[in-house]
């Protein structure tokens, strides 16, 4: 992994100064922080500190990054607290004094140092019914859509999938709801679905049955943390659960289906 | 001996990018078993990175637009070395294979009568570019993953290939390593696909990830394939060069299909003073002609930034060295200025540029609707490869199959922007339908478990050695310096040579390299075995780039400045000789049909 090497690279003079980073190492069986430092200059992000430590003085530190420029979501960690990208995090965001702490995404198994486990994602995503369009509007096999139809659509397509919402989210964090509960993210990922122009598809039953959205009382840690920026509460879960409501709780449709079979 | 696991599928596909899991959705569809093994997490592949747009031509925007002009495009931009079939399959199919990732989910921008809006870019003589935003690789990549996990593919995510298993000539498998644990894996295969991406670790100013270390290159190469065209290494005009950890980031070429202008340190649109003459009849002759074809005016030429990435490079590199850079070593990308041509340009970039904007005022505090970025070329793209047959996608090995970067032939001496996105699907389909027809028609064939020990010996050889062998991430960033500094983009014989020397001295390292620790999840593991592949495709590139005794496309000889008419001749074939050495081959030219010959004049 050559990232570290960025950070030592020619382009202008900075001032460089050494910093302590207090990183969590270990695994599933557990683990202790430890102290590193390193060398802090201009425009450093976590990520390069990170690198930095593993070629000076810990070259089996584990951590997971792929393009370094908040595109790919693989670097996401916990610093001073807060989930973040390493790689979108500057030095100069964080306070100037006392060690910086880099540790795993907690809602997560660890695998190893800042390493987790996120198959649960890969999994849940797998049981939320594939996209459906409807017939081509056109002769030749295509469709209409005007952009304002698909800006919704666009904000969630956004995702990274660095799965930071589903790291802050109590219902996974403290309360361990994997199994009852998608979480955040698959909850964008459905609301992609069901409010794309183009689908005909209906999850709505899944969302109250398989995937507990129930469980979200909108406390909206998710979008806080959110590095796309996406308003996933208020213009995804939100939306969802009100199309859920209508479909299930509300009293004149179920007035309706008495006397309308089928549906 | 090391206990490994063996798995048995129709096809193995290496590499989740674009390609991968195209080829992986296609095989999976013929009925094949499929084995997807990446690097990375799923979803994570270079591909995700790819910003400005999928060049097909649809002809939404502007009906003069065909598959005819596009392959004339293609053509001309890659200087003729391209392999013509595959320009002629990439151009006639690129567009079907648009409009399937929308039937799959993808949400393209649109125009105004609601159909995929198409965007201006370098070397495109029309508005081509099918894009999201400046997000349009992961919109790709998204659409064929979310796609792809419903098609009952076998994915294994962080598993790297190490080697490719042969019976007599033929490919039957792949060994490999989970980076969770450092287990060994053979996927047994009738058939298997690279799509293993690019080199742009082989480069001390990369906009390319850790993964791309040129595994597939090398993979292929020690399996008996030929790789073609090594000698063309494409350095983006446009990567970030402030802060300094930050340099090589991409920035994207859509900031200037949106408009955006360079300048040097006198404020001068300094790419009006070189237009090349294969493009003078196609380029704005002021700035007031180049603003109006960013406006969409059909009777306005291109503006001089969307000349070529190789000459736009060239330009850049030879601004900063003349002493009329920015700061900071490189020159000014200014998008802030359409503010004099437009109202709510401010709103107007942050729609069109979003990544860009984030990108910039998280990691350099520039606000690029208010002020110039600083820009300066970045190792981007590897345009050689490994060589294969235009229609099947199969390499020189029988049952190897390989598509996306990996693979050569598409974009010849320089690569449009654009044309990988539609590389990807256009023939990473291809690969995985030849593949499955491949795997149909022949038996299984035999793993032979001395090569799988041997391999497995070679890979664990690091841990022998310890703490007291040498450190691999240090042989990385020496060899990073040398390519960088010795054949970068300008070359010269004489530099090429010492890089050669200084690689012989690296590869002497290389085997030396120790690593101390557990096999879980460590990098200065992985990294000594992505050494070998990176030592391989730097040693090719060289060897090719000196054989080449002239400048065309993305290789700049600052000894032989000019074309040669010999060398249009010719492309550069690299193979592992009998000895063990590595070879390089002149391989004419195919001929083009007369045919496409008309399509190339009438586009002239």
């Amino acid at each position: 992994m050559a990232g570290q090497h960025n950070s030592t690279s020619s382009g202008g003079s900075s001032e460089r100064a050494p910093r302590t980073f207090r990183v969590w190492r270990g695994d599933a069986r557990g683990g202790q922080f430890h102290d590193y430092t390193t060398q802090v200059g201009e425009g450093m992000v976590v990520l390069d500190a990170i690198h930095q430590i593993q070629a000076e003085s810990a070259p089996d530190l584990a951590c997971r990054w792929n393009c370094k420029a908040g595109k790919c979501g693989s670097c996401s960690a916990e610093i001073n607290g807060t989930p973040r990208l390493m790689c979108m995090t500057r030095m100069d965001q964080l306070p100037p004094d006392g060690p910086v702490t880099v540790e795993p995404m907690r809602a997560f198994p660890p695998v190893r140092d800042l390493v987790t486990d996120v198959s649960h994602n890969f999994r849940a995503k797998k049981s939320i019914k594939k996209f459906t369009p409807r017939k081509p509007d056109a002769p030749d096999g295509t469709w209409r859509m005007q952009q304002a139809d698909v800006d919704r659509v666009q904000e969630f397509r956004k995702c990274i999938e660095c799965f930071l919402c589903q790291d802050v989210c109590h219902v996974l964090r403290d309360h361990h709801k994997h199994d009852e509960f998608v979480g955040p993210r698959l909850l964008v990922y459905a609301a992609a679905l069901e409010m794309h122009p183009l689908d005909t598809e209906n999850r709505l039953a899944d969302l109250k049955n398989r995937h507990g959205i129930g469980y979200c009382n909108i406390t909206k840690c998710c979008t806080k943390v959110c590095p796309e920026h996406i308003t996933i509460t208020d213009n995804s879960i939100i939306p969802l659960k009100e199309r859920v409501v209508d479909e299930f709780y509300d009293p004149l449709t179920k007035l309706f289906r008495i006397f309308k079979p089928g549906k | 001996m090391e206990h490994y696991q063996t798995l048995e599928h129709d096809v193995v596909v290496i590499g989740a990018g674009g390609a991968g899991l195209r080829a992986a959705i296609e095989a999976s569809a013929m009925g094949c078993s499929v084995a997807l093994v990446c690097k990375s997490l799923l979803g994570k592949a270079h591909t995700v990175m790819a910003e400005g747009g999928m060049a097909a031509a649809m002809a939404n925007v502007d009906d003069r637009d065909s598959w005819k002009v596009h392959f004339a495009d293609t053509m001309r931009g890659g200087q003729y070395l391209n392999n013509w079939r595959m320009a002629q399959l990439h151009a006639q199919e690129a567009p079907a294979r648009v409009r399937e990732l929308e039937a799959w989910g993808a949400v393209f921008d649109r125009t105004r009568d609601g159909r995929i809006l198409q965007r201006n870019f370098g070397g495109h003589r029309y508005p081509r570019l099918a894009h999201v935003g400046d997000r349009t690789g992961l919109e790709m990549i998204r659409t064929l993953q979310d796609h792809g996990i419903h098609q009952g593919i076998d994915v294994f995510m962080e598993m790297t290939v190490v080697s490719l298993l042969k019976d007599g000539d033929r490919v039957v498998g792949a060994l490999g390593y989970d980076r969770e644990r450092g287990r060994f894996r053979v996927w047994k295969a009738k058939a298997v696909v690279l799509a293993t991406g690019g080199v742009g670790k082989a480069f001390r100013i990369t906009s390319n990830s850790w993964e791309y270390t040129g595994d597939g290159h090398a993979l292929a190469y020690e399996a008996g394939a030929d790789l073609l065209d090594m000698e063309f290494v494409q350095f983006h005009p446009t990567g970030m060069v402030w802060p300094p950890s930050v340099r090589g980031i991409l920035v994207t070429e859509g900031v200037r299909g949106e408009g955006g202008v360079l300048r040097n340190k006198d404020g001068r649109r300094f790419m009006f003073d070189d237009i090349p003459d294969n493009y003078r009849n196609q380029t704005a002759k002021d700035e007031e002609e180049g603003w109006r074809y960013v406006c969409g005016d059909k009777n306005a030429n291109r503006p001089p930034e969307l000349l070529t990435r190789d000459h736009v490079a060239r330009c850049i590199n030879r601004e900063v060295k003349a002493g009329r850079g920015s700061p900071h070593g490189g020159v000014f990308l200014d998008i802030a200025w359409i503010k004099e041509k437009i109202p709510n340009s401010e709103e107007h970039i942050r729609k069109k540029l979003p990544s860009m904007y984030h990108q910039f005022i998280t990691l350099a505090n520039i606000d690029i609707t208010k002020v110039p970025m600083e820009v300066g070329p970045t190792t981007h793209y590897i345009m050689g490869g490994v060589r294969v047959d235009g229609d099947t996608q199969m390499s020189t090995v029988p049952g190897l199959f390989a598509a996306g970067e990996v693979a050569a032939g598409l974009h010849g001496a320089n690569r449009l922007g654009g044309n990988s996105l539609s590389d990807l699907v256009v023939f990473g389909k291809r690969a995985g339908e030849h593949a499955a027809k491949f795997a149909k028609e022949h038996g299984a064939g035999a793993v032979n478990p001395a090569q799988v020990e041997d391999a497995i010996r070679r890979a664990l050889a690091p841990f022998d050695r310890g703490d007291a062998g040498e450190n691999a991430f240090a042989v990385q960033s020496d060899l990073q310096g040398t390519m960088q500094d010795l054949v970068g983009i300008v070359r010269t014989e004489n530099e090429m040579l010492r890089a050669l020397e200084e690689i012989g001295r690296l590869k002497a390292r290389a085997a030396k390299v120790g690593v101390s620790g557990h096999r879980e999840y460590n990098p200065g593991w992985h990294t000594s075995i992505d050494l070998h592949n990176l030592l391989t495709v730097s040693e090719a590139i060289t060897r090719a780039a000196i054989e080449r005794k002239e400048s065309r496309g993305a290789q700049f000889r600052e000894d032989y400045p000019d074309k040669s008419a010999e060398c249009a001749k010719f492309n550069l074939v690299l193979r592992k000789g009998a000895d063990g050495r590595m070879q390089v081959v002149r391989e004419p030219v195919r001929p083009l049909p007369a045919e496409l010959q008309q399509i190339i004049e009438e586009n002239k």
